[in-house]
């Protein structure tokens, strides 16, 4: 077993912990970067599209490019040292355990440990949807990257069920590759992503969005030969003839390494409960990106984890400390937030992130502590699919206790 | 095949792998045909993977005694063959006072079929060895000496040493009829040619009353049943520690929840007269096997399912029993038919039987003087100590490179797999568990395609989910 010491080991290679390394680097820490792919930049490689860095670099790339510009910053640094094609197993209060083909088993020593090892896709299993088990079912990201990474076309006529950010994002790319895509099948009442995606992949496209339908019944013993669909309002059924079905129905932050330091989940994010530094509950312990919540755009990722790399620095250098917690908690029509708490003091009000529990129209969101209440924000438009971002107000904190955060507004 | 074998099984189930590794002991050439492209799908891998211990089946039948001979056989098949067997022992429970009567009839039972280490216990020794069961439930039958296994890799380790030991398996050929000559068969038809041998062995599962009956034999008669069931994720593995049945009736011994030999947790099978083919998950159906096992673990968390499956059981309704025995019409078939639960804890004993119907109908057994009867598993990357994966590594770097990143699987172990026959998904997720953890595949599905097309010299359009159409990619992107 080979044995390494540093300051900060950052776990997962995607923008997230780009961007800690790149922070935490810049201060000075000994930091080593572990990517189990054999290239850093996540899930970003295998999104050709465009839509990155609108908000945080002022232009539109694409994912690999995006990925690019911070991995160039990363590997310039001669602090910052990158262990790809090594996958962490196992993590021992400190000590994160990978392993890959040249080195064997390597242990890494860490004073903080960041983990941004992303998300995975929720499955078929996990929704049971019942029928046969023939091949032609793919999670929306496995069939990206096979046709984007692997070249490899997974089938001719395509029903995607869910309509996730990545399920429309690849409904117009099998189009495009010349695949037909009969429908998006959605079992709420609105859309699962972002609208700017209903718009430029679906309606520009023609691909047809059944709101309130999903998929009663898998056809097929070897491979897909068909799908029934059903209204989920008038029960009406309805059969398609598809060999391929790609699913969008949700992500999952990846944090079975976290459990196993005792990192506490927020069972509303499926990410850890962390403070305004991203530290989690177990000492030097930060987590950024996906696997804290699951983000719609990579600039907010880059961000969030700046703010983690910062608080690793922090905590190194034993500039940390807690004099008391401030909860924040979702109220009314909120379905999580982020940070989940405040460690006290607070230097400066911090920026929470939101998601509304359904959409909303011409509403406001309101901060309570202590009996006070104040008007955070007011939005036009308020869906689950776009995440909200705003900055807390100091008043609320005056009292030091804790702080819910409610929304009001008329349903879309 | 131009030359005559000896023998001919029909069907590669965990029945007739382990008649051919049974076989492979003595002086005979013997061939298997199996319809898919690789040994172990049928019911074979959609079943409880109990090794039940022999307390139920109704004494006197054929099926109480090979049961319990297979189950004494079990430990020591599995040790020899390098396949999990876990002696977790298993709970009857009773959910009223009422039930210990049926729990005394059992222990009985159990008693006059041979079956030791079973005891009555109430509810604070229940609770005591399951704390998560339900508290209304009042006691149980503790039945000690009940294992779990893993069905599909016994298929596979019975093949692996058959093979080593001179059976030869022709995979993805389907028996498609007889040619006879009065009343003995002289060569097997299938879709890829005929064979020619002096006995054939049919065990073909749910298809073994059609197969009989393409040679005229119809002395009986399958009635495919359905069983349906839940996997979930290992997080909840150990929610139960104990295979968990609820009173038995009449016809079957209920739905359970039980620990895997892989650490998941299964709930299942109900039970529902169906066609031979379908293999079909109903909504109803699902429901109806969580919703029976919520009552006695109330903790069963709904939104940890990975996946769902069903199997068939192949059950002879008239005589309630295996049927085992020289065809009545043919002189050279022998049926294994009827083979329902418990076929599997049964396997290893009903292959020694057939070999004692051979050698009574005249065929001469003579042992082969170099049978190996060891076989050993693909080492398994993730089991292993820090220790034992640095020296695994340092000897093939190939094991420091991992593929499936739920089970950790390593692209060592696919190689391996492939060069012992693996050729298709499923067949690799058998052997190494790539792919059936709580991604399902997602990870590591669009990376196996390019490696296994590499491995086997074919293109990714040829490689398929399990054999025949299952093709998961249609060619390549227009780029
Ligand atoms: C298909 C798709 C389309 C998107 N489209 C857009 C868009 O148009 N515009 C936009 O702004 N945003 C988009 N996003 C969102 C944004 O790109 C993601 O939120 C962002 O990539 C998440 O970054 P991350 O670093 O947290 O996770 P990831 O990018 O998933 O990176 C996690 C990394 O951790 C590694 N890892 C995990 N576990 C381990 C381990 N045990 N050992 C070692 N390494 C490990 C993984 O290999 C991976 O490289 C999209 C996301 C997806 C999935
Ligand atoms: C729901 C359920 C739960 C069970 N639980 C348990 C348990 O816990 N413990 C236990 O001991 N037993 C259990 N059993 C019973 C056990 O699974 C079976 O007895 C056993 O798997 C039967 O094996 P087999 O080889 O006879 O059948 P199969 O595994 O079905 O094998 C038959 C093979 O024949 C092949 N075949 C069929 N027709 C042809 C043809 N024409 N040409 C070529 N090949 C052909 C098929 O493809 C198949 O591979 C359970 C069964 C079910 C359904």
């Amino acid at each position: 077993m080979k044995e390494i010491k540093t300051d900060i080991v950052v776990i997962g290679g995607g923008p997230a912990g780009l961007a800690a390394a790149l922070r935490s680097g810049e201060a000075g820490a000994n930091v080593i970067l572990v990517e189990r792919d054999f290239e850093l930049g996540g899930i970003l490689n295998q999104c050709i599209h465009t839509g990155f860095g609108l908000s945080l670099l002022g232009v539109e790339l694409t994912g690999p490019e995006y990925a690019e510009t911070f991995i160039e910053k990363v590997l310039s640094l001669s602090n910052v040292k990158v262990l790809l094609s090594t996958m962490v197993l196992d993590i021992k209060e400190k000590t994160v355990y990978g392993v890959n083909k040249k080195d064997g088993v390597v242990a890494i020593k860490a004073g903080a440990i960041v983990l941004s090892m992303g998300c995975r896709e929720r499955t078929r299993g996990a929704l049971g949807i019942p029928g046969e088990r023939p091949a032609g079912i793919y999670t929306a990201g496995s069939a990206q990257r096979l046709i984007n990474i692997e070249g490899l076309m997974p089938g001719k006529r395509i029903v995607v069920l869910g309509s996730g950010d990545i399920g429309m994002i690849m409904a117009r790319r099998l189009l495009l590759e010349g695949a037909e895509v009969l429908g998006v099948l959605e079992k709420l009442p609105y859309p699962g992503g972002l609208t700017r995606n209903v718009v430029q992949c679906l309606e520009d496209f023609g691909i047809p969005l059944y709101l309130n339908h999903t998929i009663t019944e898998i056809r097929g013993k070897y491979r897909v030969e068909g799908v029934i669909a059903e209204n989920l309002l008038t029960k009406e059924r309805f059969s398609m003839d598809v060999d391929t079905i790609l699913l969008s129905v949700g992500l999952i932050p990846e944090n079975e390494l976290s459990k196993k330091i005792g990192v506490r989940l927020d069972p509303r994010t499926g990410g850890p409960i962390v403070d305004q530094y991203r530290e989690t509950n177990v000492d030097g312990v930060f987590a950024c990106g996906n696997v804290l919540q699951v983000h719609d755009l990579v600039d907010e990722v880059t961000r969030e984890s700046y703010i983690a790399g910062e608080g690793a620095i922090r905590y190194i250098s034993g500039k940390r400390r807690v004099e008391g917690i401030i909860n924040l908690r979702p109220g009314e029509n909120i379905r999580y937030i982020v940070p989940q708490r405040l460690s006290l003091p607070v230097d400066s009000p911090p920026y929470i992130y939101f998601r509304p529990q359904e959409p909303f129209v011409n509403c406001q969101i309101i901060g309570k502590s202590n009996g006070r209440e104040f008007t955070l924000g007011s939005y036009e438009y308020a869906r689950p699919g776009e995440m909200i971002k705003l900055r807390l107000k100091r008043e609320l904190l005056d009292s030091s206790l804790d702080i819910e955060v409610s929304l009001v507004g008329e349903k879309e | 095949m131009d030359k005559e074998l000896d023998i001919i099984i029909i069907g590669g189930g965990i029945v007739g792998t382990a008649i051919a590794r049974e076989l492979s002991r003595y002086q005979l050439d013997v061939a298997l045909v199996e319809k898919e492209s690789d040994v172990g799908w049928g019911t074979t891998k959609a079943n409880s993977a109990i090794v039940h211990t022999g307390y139920d089946p109704k004494p006197g039948t054929l099926m109480a005694k090979l049961n319990v001979q297979g189950a004494r056989l079990f430990p020591s098949v599995c040790e020899e063959l390098d396949v999990p067997y876990k002696r977790l022992g298993s709970l009857v429970l009773t959910p009223d006072e009422e039930g210990f009567k049926v729990l005394e009839d059992l222990k009985e039972k159990g008693k006059i079929n041979g079956v030791t280490n079973l005891e009555i216990i109430k509810q604070e020794k229940l609770f005591d060895l399951e704390p998560n069961l339900s508290r209304d439930i009042k006691g149980a039958l503790w039945v000690k000496d009940t294992a779990i296994t893993s069905p599909v890799e016994l298929a596979i380790a019975f093949r692996e040493n058959a093979q080593e030991n001179g059976v030869r398996f022709i995979l993805d050929t389907t028996v498609v009829g007889f040619d006879l000559e009065g009343k003995r068969i002289k060569s097997v038809k299938t879709d890829k040619g005929s064979i020619r041998a002096k006995w054939v062995i049919n065990a073909g599962g749910v298809y073994s009353d059609d197969i009989a009956r393409l040679a005229g034999d119809d002395s009986f008669s399958i009635t495919p049943v359905k069983g349906e069931y839940a996997l979930f994720d290992k997080e909840i593995g150990s929610l139960v520690r104990r295979v968990i049945f609820p009173l038995p009736t009449e016809t079957t011994k209920g739905i359970l929840v039980l620990p895997t030999v892989d650490g998941n947790l299964l709930v299942g099978p109900n039970e529902h007269i169906t066609t031979k083919d379908d293999t079909n998950v109903t909504e109803e159906g699902l429901k109806q096997v969580i919703s029976f096992v919520k009552r006695e673990v109330p903790s069963l968390p709904l939104n940890m399912i990975i996946t769902v499956f069903a199997g068939l059981r192949a059950k002879e309704l008239n005589r309630k029993d295996f049927v085992i025995e020289p065809s009545p019409v043919v002189e050279n078939l022998i049926n294994v038919g009827g083979i329902q639960s418990p076929g599997l804890s049964s396997a290893p004993a009903i292959a020694i039987y057939v070999a004692e119907i051979l050698k009574d109908r005249g065929v001469e057994l003579n042992k082969k003087k170099h049978f190996i009867p060891e076989r050993k598993a693909i080492p398994r990357f993730a089991n292993l100590s820090w220790e034992e994966r640095t020296k695994l590594i340092a000897k093939d770097p190939s094991y420091g490179e991992i593929i499936c990143r739920c089970e950790y699987v390593t692209v060592g172990e696919i190689v391996e797999a492939v060069r012992r026959g693996a050729n298709t998904l499923d067949g690799i997720k058998f052997r190494t568990r790539a792919g059936s953890g709580r991604c399902q595949g997602g990870f590591c599905g669009p990376r196996l395609i390019p490696l296994l097309s590499q491995l086997l010299e074919i293109s990714p359009e040829e490689i398929t989910k399990k054999g025949k159409e299952s093709r998961l990619v249609i060619g390549e992107t227009k780029r």
